[in-house]
């Protein structure tokens, strides 16, 4: 069953289309990588599957009761956050927000959901750290903890490990991997790190010159959008 | 010279000083937090000019200076959010050009409508003499509304401010929380003017929550700090003003930025203190 469908999606960016014609869909427990050079459209893309862009043509569409207010997103990280006074728990709490709808307030079953995913990645000892205080590596956990507080169907996840230590990037992808078949939460990663999303992945969309390619991760290494971008 | 507090309060121009000053530092120093971290700080500085801008206005044409200048203001500061928010035409420039032309405005017609004089004067720089019965009622009713929105969307703030993308994605109106700070700091700006004036109202939004970060290291502890410290700073700054008869709005700038230094000193010492312990 489709959780997430795209029917022949073009869109654009500042009136330039960026993609054209692009129909996938992905199932249940799925996780798809998508790739791309610097402005093939993987932010655009991300933004239409997350209902802030609108497509220019064609639809996206949540199937199988999945509403908006159910994904989990770890986005980019902005400067703002770099020195921002919180402490991990406020922030990985506030992804239990949206689930409230208009209540205001935190009730026992957020707070324990948080506790549940600050064990989950083993960040419990820093519960009460400041979140500016953290690494790189452990502020990206602090914020896939609230992502995971958000949803329990689809993550989505745009160029997660950027900056991040090849050791600190391996373990932050081996827990993307856990969540995906032990939870069998759907994945879907923005990524420009070809090799793991082959090693990880079950399906690669290749975004480059307004084609694309979509399919099986074992389809995907004889293609010839593969050849062309691990060689360069 | 030898006033004793009594005496000090039973001035009624003091008591509405303390009626206005504390709820307004109260709300400014818990929109300041959102604003310092969310680069909005300037948004206040522009809102004040805008404010003098209207408040010149309403006393050429002999209007009640509150009544002009709350809706000028929250109007301006709907502006001047999409500005900051649309980086293509620069936004703090863009700011600086509306803030700049607001305060000229106000002095032009200002000097064509009879020049320069006390009440003008005090909405410049700060009066606490400047407060009438029915600006005291307005301000505790505006400080009241602000106050209760603030407590009710607490939430929702830290998770605009912290992370807007974050936000917008799984379905929270970003913009429209955006739009409700701008509007709370438009109502807070216009009242605190009125003590501390139109050059020195930022310094009241901007000053708690910076010094409380100096220090504090969550969310919640930021805001409560900023709040108990803008309150302690007001109060302070108007009985300094009352007996060393100095500007109260500058005086209490003053006893911000000791605090801030102070904080900052602590702030390092304790930075100190937690490289040597690693």
């Amino acid at each position: 069953m489709a959780i997430l469908k795209c029917s022949d999606v073009t869109m654009s960016y500042e009136g330039v289309n960026v993609f054209e014609h692009l129909s996938f869909s992905i199932n249940k427990g799925d996780y798809l990588c998508i790739l791309g050079e610097n402005g093939s459209g993987k932010s655009t893309l991300m933004k239409g599957i997350l209902g802030l862009l609108k497509p220019t043509v064609g639809t996206i569409e949540y199937s199988d009761g999945l509403q908006q207010k159910q994904i989990g997103y770890l986005p980019q990280q902005s400067a703002i956050q770099r020195d921002f006074p919180a402490s991990v728990y406020e922030v990985v709490l506030s992804g239990t927000l949206a689930s409230r709808g208009l209540i205001p307030f935190y009730g026992k079953a957020e707070k324990a959901l948080a506790d549940k995913n600050l064990e989950r990645l083993s960040i419990s000892d820093l519960k009460h750290k400041c979140y500016r205080d953290l690494s790189g590596g452990q502020q990206q956990r602090v914020l896939l903890a609230r992502a995971l507080c958000a949803t329990k169907t689809l993550l989505l996840l745009d160029e997660p490990v950027t900056g991040l230590d090849p050791v600190v990037s391996s373990d932050f992808y081996s827990i993307i991997n856990e969540i995906n078949k032990n939870d069998s939460i759907t994945v879907i990663m923005v990524s420009h790190d070809v090799k793991t999303a082959i090693k990880n992945a079950t399906h690669i969309l290749h975004l480059e010159n307004k084609t694309c390619y979509f399919g099986k991760t074992s389809d995907y290494i004889k293609s010839s959008a593969a050849l062309q971008f691990m060689a360069v | 010279m030898n006033y004793s507090i009594q005496e000090i309060l039973s001035y009624s121009f003091m008591q509405r000083a303390l009626i206005v000053g504390i709820p307004v530092s109260l709300c400014a120093a818990l929109l300041g937090v959102s604003l310092v971290l969310k680069r909005y700080s300037m948004i206040g500085d522009g809102l004040s000019h805008v404010g003098f801008g209207a408040l010149a206005l309403a006393a050429a044409m002999n209007l009640m200076p509150l009544q002009v200048a709350v809706p000028v203001v929250i109007v301006s500061a709907f502006f001047l959010l999409r500005i900051s928010e649309n980086s293509k035409i620069h936004g703090d420039g863009a700011i600086a050009i509306v803030s700049s032309s607001a305060l000229a405005i106000g002095i032009v017609v200002t000097s064509l409508t009879g020049g320069l004089n006390t009440d003008m004067y005090s909405y410049l720089f700060g009066s606490i003499l400047a407060l009438s019965e029915k600006d005291v009622v307005l301000s505790l009713i505006l400080c009241f509304i602000v106050l209760f929105l603030y407590i009710f969307l607490y939430n929702k703030i830290f998770s605009v401010t912290f992370d807007e993308s974050f936000s917008l994605a799984t379905g929270t109106n970003a913009k429209a929380y955006n739009m409700v700070i701008a509007i709370l700091t438009a109502l807070t700006v216009v009242l605190g003017m009125q003590i501390m004036g139109t050059l020195l109202i930022s310094s009241l939004i901007i000053f708690p929550g910076l010094t409380a970060m100096r220090v504090f290291k969550s969310y919640k502890a930021v805001v409560i700090s900023a709040a108990v410290q803008s309150v302690l700073c007001v109060i302070t700054g108007l009985f300094v003003s009352f007996y060393a008869e100095t500007a109260t709005g500058a005086t209490v700038v003053c006893i911000n930025l000791v605090c801030f230094l102070v904080f900052s000193v602590i702030g390092g010492i304790s930075k100190l203190g937690f490289w040597k312990n690693k």
